[in-house]
Order: C-alpha cells, then sequence, then structure tokens
C-alpha cells in the first residue's frame, strides 16, 4: 500500500454553461489540474469519470473515451454513475487503484450538464435516482425525498424549518469569495424563510440550484510524487463507501443515512484517524436537511444534534468545525457527476492553504469528504490529511 | 414459494395490459386496487415488494405473499409544490411513507372527495391504501385515504 498524493485539482467555475459541451467542461478541468499538478500528462495510466444524466441532458452514452479525449490522455478510461456520488465513486476507485500500487498517476473528476434542460425535466431526471416502481410512480421527487426525510428528522428529534435555514445562510457566506462558486450572494435566514415552498418543509434556499460544471484531480502515488519532486502536499489517507436500500421507506430509519455511517467508518479506519480528529469537513448539502444528516453520519454531530450545529454557529466559517467553507451544494452549485470530484479539490485547497477560506482553518490537518448518492442510497467518504 | 415471487407473474396472460417492463408492478397494483395488497415476506419476517427473488435483507428464497395490514400509518410526507412533468397537473399534492404491517408504502394522500389538492396530513395518521390516477396523464398510482384517527 501507498500513500495517495493530490498533486493537482481544476474545476469549471460552476454555473450556467448551457451552450457549453460536456467534453469542453471536463477538458478545462482537466487542464487546470494538470496545470495545478506540473504531472505530464503522458504519465496518466486510468481515466475515471463520473457523470449521471449525460445521456438524458446531452444525448451522449459512452462518455469516458470522450473525456479522455478532452483531457489529452490515451489510457483506459471508464465512466462511473452513482447518481450524486457519480464522481465520489470514480475518485474513490482511483484512490484504490493507486494505493494498491496498479498505477502510479490517475485522473478522476466528472461532469454534469443540466441548466440546457428545461427545470421540469431536470427533476424528472433527477428524480430516476429513486426507485421508479415504487417512489417516482408515487410522485417522489429529488426535492420530495429530502423532504420526507426532514419531517421524520424533525418528528424524531425536533427542530424547524429555521434550524435549516441557518444552514442556507452559512453556506451562502461561505460561497462569497470562491471564485468557483455559483450563487456569491448572502441569503439571509430570513430570506431563506420567506421563499417559496418547493416540497414542504424545503422551500427555495434549501435546495442546491441546477448547475453545470466539471471537476478534475491528478491523484499520484507518494513514490512518484517524490521522484518528479511535486508538490504535493495533501494525501488522501482513507476512503469508505456504503451502499443501504433503494427507496427511503425500505429503510430501518427515516431520518438516518446509515450508507454515509459505513463509508465513514470505513474512511476513518481506513485513515486511522477518528471523527474527533476532523478539522474541515465538505459535505453533500444538496438540500439544508442533508448537511445535517451527513454530519450526524460522520459522527461529528450526535443523532439529533445536527440540526442546530449552524445556528449555534459550530460549523461556520468561524466555528470549531467549518462546514462547506467552498459554499457546499448549496450555493457553490451541484453539477451532479462532478460534485464529489470538486469536493475533494476544494478540500484539498483548504487544507493546501490557497483556498481564498483557508484563513478560516490555518491549523487544519485532517479533512473529510461526503459525497451522496439518491437518497443516501450510496455514500462516499474521503479522509484527506496534510503529509507535508 | 419463489412462485408467488417473480415467477408467477411471468406466467401471467402475454396479453396483459402492462408493458412488460413493469408487468410485475402491475400485477401487484391489481391486487391492491382488488383490495388484496401484498408484501412478500421471508421466514425472518421482512417484508418487501415485487418483483423479488430472495429476500433484499436476508437472501432467503421462499418467499410468500402475505396481506398488507387493512389500515397504515404515516411515518413521513411532504407537500410537493414542484413537480415532475407527469405529475404537472397534480401539485400541489401530499407525498407520504406508511407502515402496512410487512413492509411500508409510498403514496400520495387523497382525501375521499375531491382529488385535486393536498389534503392536512400529519405523521401518525392513519390511512388506508387504494389505487388512483394521476391527474396529469391518468397513469394509475398509489393512493392513501384518511382512514380516520391519528
Ligand atoms: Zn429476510
Amino acid at each position: 500500500m501507498t500513500d495517495v498524493r493530490v498533486a493537482g485539482v481544476g474545476l469549471t467555475p460552476f454555473g450556467s454553461h448551457s451552450e457549453r459541451t460536456g467534453r469542453d467542461l471536463f477538458g478545462e478541468a482537466a487542464l487546470r489540474a494538470f496545470e495545478d499538478a506540473a504531472v505530464d500528462r503522458a504519465d496518466v495510466e486510468e481515466l475515471n469519470y463520473g457523470n449521471f444524466m449525460g445521456a438524458l441532458a446531452e444525448h451522449q452514452g459512452h462518455q469516458a473515451p470522450l473525456m479522455a479525449e478532452a483531457a489529452g490522455v490515451r489510457c483506459p478510461a471508464t465512466r462511473y454513475e452513482s447518481a450524486c456520488a457519480s464522481a465520489g465513486v470514480a475518485v474513490r476507485e482511483a484512490v484504490r487503484t493507486v494505493a494498491a500500487g496498479d498505477a502510479d498517476v490517475v485522473l478522476a473528476g466528472g461532469m454534469e450538464r443540466m441548466t440546457n434542460l428545461p427545470t421540469d425535466e431536470v427533476t424528472e431526471g433527477l428524480a430516476i435516482a429513486a426507485d421508479d416502481l415504487f417512489e417516482v410512480r408515487a410522485g417522489v421527487t429529488f426535492p420530495g425525498a429530502y423532504a420526507l426525510m426532514a419531517n421524520a428528522y424533525f418528528d424524531a428529534y425536533g427542530g424547524s424549518r429555521e434550524d435549516l435555514a441557518h444552514i442556507a445562510s452559512k453556506n451562502h457566506e461561505n460561497a462569497l469569495p470562491n471564485e468557483y462558486a455559483q450563487y456569491r450572494r448572502e441569503v439571509s435566514v430570513a430570506e431563506a424563510m420567506d421563499a417559496p415552498p418547493v416540497a414542504e418543509p424545503l422551500h427555495l434556499y434549501d435546495a442546491c440550484p441546477i448547475t453545470d460544471g466539471a471537476s478534475a484531480l491528478v491523484l499520484v502515488s507518494e513514490e512518484y510524487a517524490a521522484e518528479h519532486d511535486l508538490d504535493a502536499s495533501v494525501a488522501v489517507t482513507g476512503t469508505g463507501q456504503g451502499t443501504d436500500r433503494m427507496a427511503l421507506g425500505d429503510r430501518e430509519h427515516l431520518a438516518r443515512t446509515p450508507a454515509a455511517d459505513d463509508a465513514a467508518d470505513a474512511a476513518y479506519a481506513d485513515a486511522g484517524v477518528e471523527a474527533a480528529d476532523v478539522d474541515v469537513a465538505e459535505v453533500h448539502d444538496c438540500f439544508t436537511i442533508a448537511e445535517v444528516l451527513a454530519l450526524e453520519s460522520l459522527g461529528l454531530f450526535e443523532p439529533g444534534e445536527g440540526i442546530s450545529a449552524a445556528r449555534e454557529g459550530l460549523t461556520t466559517a468561524d466555528g470549531d468545525l467549518p462546514v462547506n467553507l467552498s459554499g457546499g451544494l448549496k450555493a457553490k452549485g451541484h453539477p451532479v457527476g462532478a460534485t464529489g470530484g470538486s469536493q475533494i479539490a476544494e478540500l484539498t485547497r483548504l487544507l493546501r492553504g490557497d483556498h481564498p477560506n483557508s484563513e478560516h482553518v490555518p491549523e487544519a490537518e485532517v479533512g473529510v469528504a461526503h459525497n451522496a448518492g439518491g437518497t443516501v442510497a450510496s455514500a462516499v467518504v474521503h479522509v484527506l490529511e496534510v503529509a507535508g | 414459494m419463489s412462485d408467488d415471487g417473480a415467477d408467477a407473474a411471468d406466467e401471467a396472460d402475454e396479453t396483459d395490459a402492462a408493458p412488460p417492463t413493469d408487468r410485475h408492478y402491475a400485477e401487484w397494483l391489481d391486487a391492491l386496487a382488488d383490495g388484496d395488497g401484498f408484501a412478500l415476506v421471508c421466514p425472518e419476517g421482512h417484508g418487501s415488494l415485487p418483483p423479488r427473488r430472495v429476500c433484499p435483507e436476508c437472501g432467503a428464497a421462499d418467499l410468500s405473499r402475505e396481506p398488507l395490514d387493512e389500515t397504515g400509518t404515516v411515518a413521513t410526507y411532504s407537500v410537493v409544490h414542484v413537480p415532475s412533468p407527469r405529475f404537472a397537473d397534480d401539485a400541489p399534492y401530499a407525498t407520504a411513507v406508511a407502515d402496512f404491517g410487512p413492509t411500508r408504502l409510498t403514496g400520495i394522500v387523497r382525501d375521499g372527495g375531491a382529488d385535486d389538492e393536498a389534503p392536512e396530513v400529519e405523521i401518525g395518521d392513519t390511512i388506508a391504501v387504494d389505487v388512483g390516477e394521476r391527474a396529469t396523464d391518468g397513469e394509475r398510482l398509489v393512493v392513501f385515504r384518511p382512514a380516520g384517527g391519528r
């Protein structure tokens, strides 16, 4: 087993690129990642690419070879699909490949185009991450599924829409200095409370936007980094994945996400760290309630306590445990197949000290990234550490 | 009795109106509409919905059809205001997940009368299950009706 280093990260700005092709978006992210990494692209031995709805959005299947062309690499290329965790699983397989010594350099990331579709078609496209027979046909939308979880959470543990509004407000504030974020605009708690409902109890500012974007990471072995004198100070030291029953109704608990519990346990064990060691987190806040569920699955808060963390200032930029300093999916945006890679790109920059919000975590040594698919029927967790 | 799982429906009338991609679901809906709603239950008592070859919890292959409870209890719900295109004319509507004994079901809560507005729903409400039609396109779907008490 070798240490896996993040040699370089690349993102497109997240937002509306409705007249740009997916290949152009991923090509841009990969170009930035190679510039950041100073790695020869001829050394890339595999491309792991995440994408969820490219067949719907671009009428383009079989995207991996296309993305290898766009990135200028010639190597085995595979598309990974796990709904909103597509890039997370792509990165995880890259980490495992390098850690196992099967490759020294792997390019991983993802891309999603969404804004070229009308909103109702995006709603339909995202809904198919749920069980078609027993959920989608019963009217469950993507926001609707998280709304079901939110009401179950309120019933089990308490909490209110206002607690969720604090999460939205926090993440919007974090996005202000992030040049890659879709919404660099403050949203007050009152503004979030007054927004129209999407699926009660979730309202407009509880939901992530519809986003185009791409992410790319150049992951290398510790030996390769040393041989090539790379500046790769951040290591991916732990990876874990979990799977749960597809339909929310089939889960043991409607207000918890055991797949993420399993992913976190595995990632912490892999890294040899505990939840208490975590200094900074990027979690999958596709909806505000999702941030709560993530924090509890990661063991950063006890069940029932994550709901008030933002309101109490524990997870704000100046809190003890800043969460989603990138702006999160909520304000930075959620191009679903790119998100898992972008979280690791943001966390890497935060730990390296070259993120506009690094000033809030100057001493951070351990970061955790949590990426979820569907209503967390899939979850991937990575631990990143400053390796010096 | 795997015959009661996926195999039984394989032997169903080929002229069945339901498209072949979801015939097991169509057959299950037919049973629900007839008041014979069922779950597939393994010897350990784990309930699931068809089509199943094995119990998703324990892998047991001998699944039997067990009737759903007469009424269910709302475990959680949401009033959806932004629908997918297939529910455009149904919104706003209340989706709920309800406990029905061997399994949970997900459906849309409707009052006995008007089907065009979302009724008040709360966790713990007692509801009955029925089959209704989507206002948007007439497609069948699982419908919950208030059955008194909460
Ligand atoms: Zn079983």
